[in-house]
């Protein structure tokens, strides 16, 4: 089993006191799996993703990432996760603003010490990037930017790709094109997607779907 | 990882060269200015141990003959059979006036500490009796060159405008054959020998001062330019601080992100800190060159200055001297690490999931906010405090600190409530925008305008105290310098016949009469007085007693000088021994201005009973025709033209002193004030950028770019005119400290206060250009945004 999620309990504080966001989530995703979480607003879609991403400490509960868990990681535990198990797609894109579309692609996996020139490159040629390695962040469009994030995330060769809302910020025929070449990449590295959508269309593309509400698996 | 890490935030500087150019600039101003004034220091400071190395000034103690007068080489002789270790010095002046060398001859075989550049690894002892060289440094040689027969030789670590050599070579040079100027005592003597009052009478001991005499007295001075120094470096921090704060800012989605991608959050700080250290150290090799430059320009004045008024001699030209330009690259470091460990801790406490749009990060929170009123109220408080208690001269610039950093921080403060009044006393839709968005970019600017703050308020307090000086000193001036012509007899026989010529043909005669004494513990001159109109009618006390003129000429009491009162605690109605078993009253305390050292005044009738062995050879002579008179005495006695001075010429000299001891200063307060206008364009520009979403809603609903440019400029004029107006209370509370408590300190003496309107006006409408030109440039570029840009904006909140 690549993940094992064990009564993962998190809360945060509130103008009334705690206020709890998951209550004893337990799940499991396989290698090479794909998975959608859904759910209402609020329900802990994104707290569950920056959980098991390293990227937030739970209060209670097991994130077994390759038998590891990193609930129980100190900070540089967690940092060495996201840089080398996992890679984390943002709705926001968050590229790095001062580095080229190449150089963006290429950071992670220079951070893990898994870079391969020509690796990089098939991924930028797949998602169309090709023509814009040189370019800025900002010269480009929002879709043009999350297949920049999609290529830096599958370029450091994760284990687990984490998606938050990937297609949040694009229009529908956009998100639809970016999803496809998302799917497809995974699919061939062999990665597992945990991906957390609204959209149903795009849940149904996803081998598995888990429902949260209130913060519990429904 | 540490290097893809590292290219990742360098990216960010080659991406905004502009960023990199506000930090490296403020960096390399801050240290420019600083580094600046300790090279001018240091020099002068390696001119006065030069002098002390070489000559023992200040090392040993001294036999003085009476004022005016020499040392006949029998005496010395004669204390040395008598067992006294003595050696003989000859000392005066070569060439012309303005270019004069002093020229000093020893005796090395006597001289206690020896003659510098000979024995050791110089040249040896026998060589030089044979030879009997004069010694100076290349720049003194170059002036001796013509002007004497014998060899030069150049020892760089002689003191600038002094040569030494041996004593008959320096007597035949001086035409001072068979006469010394003073002796120098041999620290330890033999026991046994017999008092000096009985081998030579006539002359009197000063103990050693422990140091250099010019080194002492010239601290204050030093002290006053490092003060400078430290404001301009505190003004370039403050650019320093902002830039940093906003980069780091700037840099908040680089940092989530990177530490997303799994960058350890200690490495991440690490390598933050080691950018910085790099961009310090450029930085500060930059400020160090042009610090190099404003030491170069300014050290001729300060040179000017110290030879003015101390007599310190110190080299006119500049050398890299390691201690400077290393504690230069060293402030440069200190002061990034003062100006970014606040932003490097914020980074280390920012949870990962923080938002990472930038905010503006200086718009501090309310919990900031109330931390920086009661930093603000603690500040001004201490210096409160202070003002009532504050005891000598660090805690004068104690006071000083307290009260500008107190003010810097109510500033923005301040600033907001003026612009949140504005804003409800407006009626308009586009003024209520204005101030609207005026208060939401004080947060970004609030460091400049501290920046401005700070050096407008010194300009006003500075030149505050440079105009009172000013008055003060030339009616002062005028009260001293009564007498029209003033005459210096070579012998005490020419001085009597003189006295006896002048007396039927002036009004009054003003003979000088002093002595060096110890007053109260302390070093002093006790001067005798002949008390006439001149006295009576001109001089003005600061303190005195009823019928003062009346009783001090009756040798019933006496003046004190306010060094002198100041530093002994003596007022009007103290007593104060003038000799072991002699004690006076003092019956008033007069002003003296310029003058180092404690002064008393006792009449001539007294001072002659006390000291009889001294007689006058300079006079102050009361005349109607000034002219006349200075016919008769060259012809009548033949005396020298430098031996008959006018008032005229005495006063320009010291005005032209005076005037150029302030030039460093004004040099200082005009560059201290284009640092502020920098760093309020650096902040403007960098500002210019993040505005854009602040600014495209306004334009989408109908506001023209150039409007919007326009109202950039007059925001940055308002801002400007706000601060100004609260820099005036600031800045004269400054002079009232430098008069009221750092003057007094520093110098022993206290000066009136007058106010200059003009002078505050004219600083305003400086300030005002200054940032009218800081803000064009930005106000200009927001105009001429092309509206994709804008546009843009929008299309990044899809």
């Amino acid at each position: 089993m690549l993940l094992t999620v064990e009564a993962l309990e998190k809360s945060y504080a509130g103008a009334q006191g705690r206020v709890p966001v998951l209550r004893g989530i337990d799940m499991t995703v396989q290698a090479g799996e794909t998975l959608a979480l859904t759910g209402e607003s609020g329900s802990g879609k994104s707290t569950l993703l920056h959980l098991i991403g390293g990227l937030d400490i739970p209060d209670s509960g097991a994130i077994r990432l390759d038998g590891h868990d990193i609930a129980q990681m100190d900070d540089t535990g967690r940092a060495a996760v996201r840089r080398r198990d996992v890679g984390i797609i943002f709705q926001q894109f968050n590229l790095i603003p001062s580095l080229d579309v190449a150089a963006n692609i290429a950071f992670q996996a220079r951070l893990s010490g898994r870079f391969e020139q020509s690796s990089a490159r098939a991924l930028a040629t797949a998602l169309g990037l090709g023509e814009h390695l040189a370019k800025y962040p900002e010269q480009l469009s929002g879709g043009q930017q999350q297949r920049v994030a999609i290529a830096r995330a599958l370029a450091a060769k994760p284990q687990l790709i984490l998606a938050d809302e990937p297609t949040g910020n694009l229009d529908e025929a956009t998100a639809a094109e970016v999803m496809t070449q998302m799917l497809a990449l995974v699919r061939e590295t062999g990665a597992a997607l945990v991906m957390v959508t609204h959209s149903h269309q795009l849940a149904e593309r996803m081998g598995r779907r888990l429902h949260l509400r209130q913060g519990m698996l429904a | 990882m540490t290097r893809t890490g590292a290219q990742a935030l360098w990216s960010h500087w080659r991406r905004n060269p502009l960023h990199l150019f506000t930090l490296i600039a403020g960096l390399a101003l801050a240290t420019a200015l600083w580094s600046g004034v300790q090279a001018v220091n240091a020099e002068a400071r390696a001119s006065y141990d030069a002098a002390a190395a070489t000559l023992g000034e200040g090392q040993f103690d001294q036999l003085l003959p009476q004022a005016g007068a020499d040392i006949d080489e029998a005496t010395f002789i004669a204390l040395r059979r008598a067992g006294w270790l003595v050696g003989p010095v000859v000392e005066g002046q070569l060439g012309a006036p303005e270019a004069s060398v002093r020229l000093v001859g020893i005796d090395p075989l006597t001289a206690p500490g020896g003659l510098g550049p000979v024995g050791g690894g110089g040249m040896s002892l026998p060589d030089f009796l044979q030879d009997r060289p004069v010694f100076a440094n290349a720049d003194t040689a170059r002036k001796l060159a013509g002007l004497i027969d014998a060899q030069i030789v150049i020892e760089p670590t002689i003191a600038p405008d002094t040569a030494i050599t041996d004593i008959f070579v320096a007597q035949r040079l001086l035409d001072a054959k068979g006469r010394l100027s003073r002796l120098i005592l041999a620290p330890t003597q033999p026991l046994g020998r017999p008092p000096l009052e009985q081998v030579a009478p006539q002359l009197s001991r000063r103990a050693a001062q422990g140091g250099s005499d010019v080194g002492r007295l010239t601290d204050s001075f030093h002290l006053n330019l490092t003060a400078f120094g430290l404001l301009s470096f505190a003004v370039g921090i403050f650019i320093v601080h902002g830039a940093i704060g906003l980069v780091f800012e700037q840099r908040r989605n680089m940092v989530r992100t990177l530490r997303a991608l799994g960058l350890p959050l200690r490495r991440l700080v690490a390598l933050m800190a080691a950018e910085l250290l790099v961009l310090a150290l450029v930085g500060g090799l930059i400020g160090v060159c042009l610090g190099y430059l404003v030491a170069a320009t300014l050290l001729p004045d300060v040179a000017a200055t110290l030879k003015g008024l101390y007599g310190a001699q110190v080299s006119g030209t500049l050398q890299l001297r390691p201690a400077w330009w290393l504690s230069g690259l060293a402030i440069s470091v200190l002061g990034t690490a003062i100006a970014a460990t606040g932003a490097l801790v914020a980074v280390a406490r920012m949870p990962l999931l923080a938002s990472a749009q930038p905010r503006a990060w200086v718009q501090a929170g309310g919990k900031i906010r109330r931390l920086q009123v009661l930093a603000s109220l603690a500040l001004l408080g201490a210096a409160c405090a202070l003002s009532l208690l504050a005891e000598g001269l660090i805690m004068g610039f104690g006071l000083l600190a307290c009260l500008l950093i107190g003010a810097a921080l109510a500033l923005p403060l301040l600033l907001a409530g003026a612009v949140h009044l504005a804003q409800q006393l407006s009626s308009g839709v586009t003024a209520q925008w204005f101030w609207a968005d005026t208060r939401q970019q004080l947060g970004g600017l609030s460091l400049a305008l501290m920046a401005l703050l700070l050096a407008m308020a010194a300009n006003v307090g500075v030149s505050t105290m440079v105009s009172s000086f000013r008055l003060t000193f030339t009616g002062f001036l005028d009260q001293r310098l009564a007498s029209e012509l003033y005459v210096s007899a070579e012998t005490i026989a020419q001085a009597r016949a003189l006295e006896d010529f002048v007396t039927p043909r002036t009004d009054e005669v003003l003979p000088l009469l002093k002595v060096d004494a110890t007053l109260a513990d302390l070093p002093a001159e006790l001067y005798g007085a002949r008390i006439g109109a001149t006295l009576r009618e001109n001089w003005v006390l600061l303190d005195n007693a009823p019928a003062v003129w009346d009783r001090v000429a009756a040798g019933e009491a006496l003046l004190v000088n306010e060094q002198l009162a100041r530093r002994a605690g003596l007022w009007v109605g103290d007593d104060l021994a003038i000799t072991a078993d002699q004690r006076l009253p003092v019956a008033g305390v007069f002003g003296d201005y310029g003058n180092p050292i404690g002064q008393a005044i006792i009449s001539e009738a007294l001072f002659t009973v006390l000291h009889p062995e001294v007689r006058a050879t300079r006079f102050g002579l009361r005349t109607p025709d000034a002219a006349a008179l200075r016919g008769a005495l060259t012809t009548e006695f033949g005396l020298p033209a430098q031996n008959i001075t006018d008032q005229a010429q005495i006063k320009s000299f010291s005005l032209a002193v005076f005037e150029r001891t302030f030039t460093v200063t004004a040099a200082l307060n005009v560059l201290t004030l284009s640092v502020a206008g920098f760093a309020i364009f650096m902040s403007l520009l960098t500002l210019a950028g993040m505005r854009l979403p602040h600014l495209a809603p306004a334009w989408a609903l109908g506001m023209t770019r150039r409007r919007l440019g326009q109202l950039e400029l007059l925001r940055a004029v308002v801002l400007a005119v706000l601060t100004a107006i609260l820099a005036l209370p600031l800045g004269l509370a400054l002079a009232w400290v430098l008069l009221a408590v750092v003057n007094v300190e520093a110098f022993g003496w206290r000066l009136p206060m007058y106010l200059f309107a003009r002078d505050y006006a004219v600083l305003g409408l400086f300030a005002l250009g200054a940032a009218v030109l800081a803000a064009a440039w930005p106000a200009l570029k927001l105009a001429r945004t092309p509206p994709a840009a804008l546009l843009k904006v929008f299309a990044n909140e899809r």
